[in-house]
Order: structure tokens, then sequence, then C-alpha cells
């Protein structure tokens, strides 16, 4: 892990990167790297994200910077943005069902090629899936989903890149951390190896590659 | 009592202690309110808490406490937290007893569309189509028609959330089961007759011998 200014770790996003970005309408979600990415304007971005916020919060403030190309989502309902761009053919969106959705991506995180949802069988979202039959009940294969950056936001971090996360602020943060070829950590708090408890590290230290440093 | 609230009040009475319960937004966050106090329910958000409790008093927020449409909420004791992962294991595992959904449309054999309305409205699904594949028991509270047209219907016209059919459905006229996948009417509201539940629904419904009237 490297400590680094929230400028140098969005200098190595190039423009067209794929980015996960860790919270839950706009909750634990990376303000600080969001905030950059759209003063260093990082176009064309492919977005993996829960939901798309709000306007002028979270993630919502690449729709308001139009920097999307393509978004990965189970929800933009509340973002009005995020939706006339979609409507507009402005970006590609690929909505899906939320467990499925971080499933995706644990199983990126952790080696599988994907995983088998009960979740949308019969429904649009089967739509040119392929189904597999287990023991008498009929699965879709969804397949794996990594980016090359995960942006993740925890509560503590210490000096080496141990996580904890606050709250419901967790979501998708610690399951991001683990499918990206490289993780970017803000955190509310950075403090001493040691204040937290082996027992409650809830991201170990070598997936984090750069913590941004406050201040 | 208004409609709304005569849904809340009788879906609560489906509720029991232990249970692990999520509702969604809209009618279904109202249960809440009429969830007796002896009634030791856990609740859950399905951003990663179970243990949700009341809207925080005047400066007491936190602002990584929220529920699952960004709300500040509180944590009740005995409260905890996960991630993603682990919040959609607990409701596509079987480990929800009860979900309280609204809906569009609830066709005769019990499948729900609460989703989408194609061209019009394109919020993705969120949670909701893990949550009728996985909990337990999933009911569905909704007003019994809208704008004047049944949203109880023959066939579903807008695309479903499942093809799972729910357990239940709560309106302000009735209280709707799928027994052997054939809508049956169980309970009428106060004040509603049969023959007018009959009237305002677009999808037959069978009538056994005996329909209460709700207890509310």
């Amino acid at each position: 892990m490297r400590a680094v200014s929230v400028e140098e770790a969005v200098a190595k996003i190039p423009a067209g990167a794929s980015i996960m970005v860790g919270g839950f309408m706009g909750v634990g979600t990376p303000q600080r790297l969001l905030d950059e990415i759209v003063r260093q304007q990082k176009s064309r971005l492919s977005l993996i994200s829960n939901d798309a916020a709000v306007p002028g919060k979270g993630v919502g403030k690449l729709f308001d910077a139009t920097l999307v190309a393509r978004l990965t989502a189970s929800h933009i309902g509340l973002n009005p943005k995020a939706q006339q761009q979609m409507l507009a053919n402005q970006i590609a969106v690929d909505l899906i069902p939320q467990g499925t959705f971080v499933e995706r991506i644990r199983a990126g995180g952790c080696g599988l090629g994907g995983v088998l949802t009960p979740t949308g069988v019969g429904t649009s979202v089967a739509e040119g899936k392929r189904q597999i039959e287990v023991n008498g009940t009929t699965f879709l294969l969804e397949t794996a989903l990594r980016a090359q950056f995960a942006l993740v936001h925890a509560f503590l971090a210490d000096y080496l890149g141990n996580l904890t996360y606050a709250l419901t602020a967790r979501n998708f943060n610690p399951v991001m951390a683990m499918a990206a070829d490289t993780v970017i950590v803000t955190a509310e708090h950075i403090v001493p190896v040691g204040v937290i408890a082996p027992d409650h590290v809830m991201t170990p230290a070598p997936l984090v590659d750069y913590l941004i440093t406050n201040g | 009592m208004d409609g709304q609230t005569i849904i809340a009040r009788r879906v609560a009475r489906e509720l029991h202690t232990g249970d692990l319960v999520n509702l969604g937004i809209g009618i279904p966050t109202l249960v809440a309110n009429h969830v007796p106090p002896e009634l030791k329910v856990f609740f859950q958000s399905e951003n990663g808490l179970i243990g949700t409790g009341p809207m925080p008093e005047q400066g007491m927020a936190h602002p990584l406490l929220t529920d699952a449409g960004g709300r500040p909420i509180s944590a009740l004791p005995g409260a905890c937290t996960f991630d993603s992962a682990m919040s959609f294991g607990l409701i596509r595992g079987g480990h929800v007893d009860v979900t309280v959904l609204g809906g569009l449309q609830v066709d005769a054999h019990g499948h729900l569309a609460n989703w989408m309305i194609p061209g019009k409205m394109v919020p993705g699904m969120g949670g909701a189509m893990d949550l009728v594949s996985g909990a337990k028991r999933v009911i569905v509270a909704m007003q019994h028609a809208a704008k004047g047209k049944s949203k109880i219907v023959a066939k579903c016209t807008l695309p479903l959330t499942s093809t799972r059919p729910v357990s239940l459905v709560v309106t302000d006229m009735a209280v709707i089961a799928f027994p052997e996948g054939k809508a049956t009417l169980l309970e009428t509201a106060p004040g509603v007759s049969i023959a007018e539940v009959v009237a305002v629904t677009g999808a037959e419904l069978a009538i056994p011998e005996t329909v209460p009237e709700m207890k509310i």
C-alpha cells in the first residue's frame, strides 16, 4: 500500500477506465475521489455502482459532469439525470438485481467464473443467459464482474491499509475491494497500526493499493 | 381510517415475534408504525442493517446510518450491520421470514409486477427480484385499484418481478391469497362487501363459503 494524494491517485485512472465505486445512495462513497475525477474530467467511464445516487451527491456527480459512458447498477430511479442520459442513449445501462450485482462482484473478487442464482428466472433479466438446473431447481448463470479500479470508502484505515467500515456505509465496499486490479481507498480516519483489532479488520491491508492521505 | 392505514394495520398482523422482516418503500414502510411494541420483530434494511429504528430526533442523525432510500434512520439495541453480500445472502437464502412489497400488478396466479413500466418508468429492480425469489413469505401491500383500474389482473401486462407467486395480497378492500395457484378472497375490508370487491377486481376470484371482515 502507498499513501498518496487524491490528485496523484486519480491521475492513475485513464479516461475510458472501468471503475467500481462503493456506496449506497451516496452513503459510504469515496466523495473526494469522485470530486477529483470530475476536476480531472476523466470521461467515457464504465461505472459499476449499485445506484446512481442523486444529482450532486456521490456517483451522481459523474452524471452531472456527463463522464459516464456505461453503467452497471441495480437502481437509478432517484437520479433523473442518469435516467435522462439512459433514455437519450448517451449511456449504455445494464440494470441487474441488487443481489445478483453484489454476488457477481463477489465472484469476480474470489476467483469464480460466476454464480448460479434463482433471482430473475422467467423474467426479462434471464434473456440471453444460460439456465442451469441443479437438483430440480432452475438457476441463471450470472458471470463474474471485475473492474480496473475499485474506489472504496472506509471508516478507519490504519497505516498499513487495514480497513473497517461504519454502520450502513459498509455496503458494497469490502466486496469491491476484492474485485479490481487497483484498489484506491479514502477513509474518514487514518489511525496507527493496532487501533483496529485483528478481529475487527474487514478488508485486509494487502488488498489496498493506494490510501488517500487526509488534509 | 384511510386505505393506506387499513393496509398497514392488516399487514402488521401477519408478523410474529422473532421474524426477520424486510419492508419495501411506499405503503410497506408504514407497516412498522403499526407493529405493537410487545411484538419483537427484526426489521432489515437491505443496505446492511438488522434492527432499524425510527427516524432519529432532530440533530441526532448520523450520515453513515441510513435506510435504502438514503434517509437517516436509527438502530435499535441489538442491531447489527453487514455488507451487501451478507444482506442479499440473508434475502436470497431464505433467512428473511417476511417481505412486504408494493405492487403495480398482481395476477390471478399471484405473479407480481412491481419494478418497471416500459417507456415510462425504468428505475431498475433494486432488491425487489431477490426479495420475491428468496423471502419465506412475500406480502404485497397496495391499493386495490389505481385511477379506476384494478391492480389485480388476469395476467400481468407489466414485466414480472418473479415467476414465484406471492403469498398474500393486502389492499384497502381485501386480503387475497393464491392456494393452488388461484386468486382467492380471504377477507374484506371493514364496510366493503364481497360484491364490491368482485366488481373492482380484474381477475376471477374464488370466493370461499365464509369471507370474514379484516381484523384491524
